[in-house]
């Protein structure tokens, strides 16, 4: 149990600290949340910026063009980088936490080389093809069909809720390569492919969230023609491949936002000693116990990190844990924010209003609270399967 | 930084674990039950010899010389075995008061913060009082811990410079006894069949057991950093969320055994008795979230400038 760092470790956060103290205010101003096109070039200007100053890509492998950082260089770097405010990964989030360490481990050395070097760049920007309509929580219950023809795949059926699908140059494809059948259950006979958005048949449709906004969209497919050469991983093997980009998800890509969440408490707790709310002993314990819950999933976070590093790397299902209790932790601290800001919290012109909306997609995305709570039952208590 | 356990404190852990399972395992837990709640001096004097009480001492005055850390190991093992006393109060007196160290005293404290004490009628000493005031038995919620009305606490009795010691410890014991109503729970769940399966296999019981163990790793994070920094303010969040984890998780695994969970067979009730004394000792709830808030609002004093809100997702 040793919660101090290594003088190694120390130093990287001094230097880290000191170039984003240099970097961040040069940046150009934050474009707004429904200029699309805007986003990705800040968010790709961003990466660049890393990427020119060593940053990119730092728990990468080297042999994949990263910087091999080990996991607790990599909390400093998301603890730092949300400290000094700067910009969310965004529409990187895909190709840097998803696709890119997928083919990093499972790709050929020719796929390595394609895809690998843009992501870390800024140049392409990735999104995932996985949801379906008939296949969210059940996602092996996916009908996306891919017909082998000479040496292309033509893929028919539809994607949804496909973040940053406006702006991406590819997708992060499953598709069924085989029926379902006695022999290949439907976990077995599906493929992960790597999808030019541009090709013919694509169709992207955006969809309003109840935010207000377009962040995600369907995603249609009509004899889309993708190179056998496209396939990650062996056919029919895309289940398991998707499970190795899956725990890399539930590692670490909450860090950052713990650390932005105890901040905004910090920002909460300033509006309310200012509008006199503090004062409500109701409110202020709810404060305080928000407090303590970000302080508890922060050191949460920090264990994680240390059995991930003695793993090799390869979070476990440890991060179930911590997303169920940090999604519901999330919304609760928007609901007191809402109480604080009173009935100003109905002006959508605020930032905790749009916060708060987003909130409420945590206890969904990435595997609903039922899903996790499942995973944890029968994975980490071995509790039966059923229903 | 490596958060996780080093071998030897994995070791302490299991070596008291052993201890306890052959000490105080499940049949000496209802044969003091039913002996109604007397101590057992030679289980004290045992600890004593482990050297439970004087783990913090330094070796030169006898004591293990272990930390913080290590403590809220042990305590954590006494939580899970339900071990009964006024265990941190004599821990926190080992080296001040004659034979706390050794168990061969047993010392309470004014941790409850009112006229009532717990185990005063075997109690050789109050900690930090000069002298053991009288008091009359009150029936107690938990069958294992006895509670003292006195008319007033002596001079000095306050728990008050213990109180970060003490809520850590007593947190630490609330942490063991939220994991244990886990297992608990887990294990009645995958016996207990109903409508043909076990009900473990049911996503309503799955639900529950997943909840709890979420609740228990939560607290026993906390427990550990804040055993590690003894930050006055981490200590309040681990007191509160271990509280917590304790009430909430004997509940739902009184829940998940259904009828059987309201009898004085299952031993669920215990934890949850035990779990609402600890709640009051040392720090509650709210005065663990008031100094959270206050935490909170110095940070906004002290600290640097908040940067700008987070983009959305």
């Amino acid at each position: 149990m040793d919660l101090t760092y290594t003088d190694e470790e120390r130093d990287f956060r001094a230097r880290l600290r000191e170039w984003l103290g240099k970097t961040l205010p040069e940046l150009p101003a934050r474009p707004s949340p429904d200029d699309w096109p805007g986003r990705r070039a800040y968010d790709a200007g961003w990466q660049r910026r890393l990427y020119d100053a060593g940053y990119a890509g730092l728990h990468w492998p080297v042999d994949a063009g990263g910087r091999g950082a080990t996991p607790t260089q990599h909390l400093i770097f998301l603890e730092e980088s949300e400290r000094a405010g700067a910009p969310y990964v965004g529409a990187n989030f895909v190709g840097l936490l998803h696709a890119g360490p997928t083919i990093a481990a499972e790709g050929t050395a020719e796929q390595r080389a394609r895809w690998l070097p843009p992501v870390l760049r800024g140049d392409e920007v990735w999104c995932q093809g996985f949801s379906e309509p008939g296949a969210g929580s059940d996602l092996a219950a996916l009908r996306t069909r891919a017909v082998r023809d000479g040496d292309d795949y033509v893929i028919t059926g539809s994607k949804i809720w496909t973040s940053h699908a406006e702006v991406a140059d590819w997708c992060e494809l499953l598709v069924r390569t085989r029926p379902v059948s006695e022999a290949f259950p439907k976990h077995r006979g599906i493929s992960w492919l790597a999808m030019p958005m541009d090709a013919p048949g694509v169709t992207v449709r955006p969809l309003r969230t109840l935010a207000g906004s377009t962040e995600f969209a369907e995603v249609f497919l009509d004899e889309v023609r993708v190179p056998v050469a496209n396939r990650v991983g062996a056919e029919d093997d895309g289940w398991r491949v998707t499970m190795v980009t899956l725990s890399f998800e539930r590692g670490t890509a909450f860090v950052g936002e713990v650390v932005a969440c105890r901040r905004t408490l910090g920002e909460l707790a300033a509006a309310a000693r200012a509008n006199g709310r503090w004062d409500d002993p109701v409110l202020r314990r709810r404060l305080g116990r928000l407090y303590g819950e970000f302080g508890a999933l922060w050191r949460l976070t920090q264990w994680n990190v240390s059995e991930s590093e003695a793993s090799g790397g390869v979070p476990g299902v440890g991060g179930s844990v911590f997303k169920l209790a940090y999604s519901h932790a999330r919304q609760e601290l928007y609901d007191a924010a809402a109480e604080v800001l009173g009935a100003q919290s109905l002006a959508l012109e605020g930032e905790w209003t749009l916060d708060r909306l987003s909130s409420l997609s945590y206890t969904i995305a990435a595997g609903t609270s039922q899903i996790q709570r499942n995973i944890v039952a029968e994975r980490i208590l071995g509790l039966p399967k059923g229903r | 930084m490596d958060f996780r356990l080093t071998d030897e404190q994995r070791d302490l852990r299991a070596g008291v674990r052993e201890l306890l399972a052959g000490r105080y395992g499940r049949e000496a837990l209802r044969a003091s039950v039913d002996a109604g709640g007397a101590l057992d001096r030679g289980l004290w004097r045992e600890l004593g010899e482990a050297g439970f009480f004087s783990l913090r001492l330094p070796q030169e005055r006898g004591g293990v010389g272990v930390g913080l850390p290590e403590a809220a190991l042990v305590f954590e093992e006494a939580g899970r075995a339900l071990l009964p006393g006024p265990l941190v109060a004599t821990h926190l007196a080992a080296g001040s008061v004659p034979g706390a160290a050794e168990g061969t005293a047993v010392v309470t404290a004014f941790d409850l913060g009112g006229s009532l004490v717990t185990h005063l009628g075997e109690a050789d000493a109050v900690l930090g009082a000069p002298s053991l005031p009288a008091g009359e038995p009150v029936p107690s919620a938990d069958p294992l811990t006895p509670l003292h009305r006195v008319a007033r606490p002596p001079a000095g009795a306050g728990a008050r410079a213990y109180r970060d010691e003490g809520a850590l410890l007593t947190a630490a014991l609330q942490a063991g006894s939220a994991l244990r109503t886990v297992e608990l729970a887990v294990r009645y769940a995958g016996e207990r069949e109903q409508f043909g399966q076990p009900i473990g296999a049911f996503q309503a019981v799955k639900h529950l057991c997943a909840q709890m163990l979420v609740r228990a790793e939560v607290a026993r994070t906390a427990v550990y950093a804040a055993a590690v920094t003894a930050d006055p303010a981490e200590v309040a969040g681990a007191k509160l969320l271990a509280d917590e984890a304790a009430v909430r998780n004997a509940r739902d695994c009184l829940q998940v055994h259904g009828g059987m969970g309201f009898t004085w067979e299952a031993d669920v009730h215990l934890h949850l008795k035990r779990a609402w004394v600890r709640a009051e000792q040392w720090r509650t709830a709210g005065e663990a979230e008031e100094a959270l808030a206050a935490e909170l609002a110095a940070g906004l004093a002290a600290g640097p400038a908040v940067g700008p809100a987070a983009a959305s997702g």
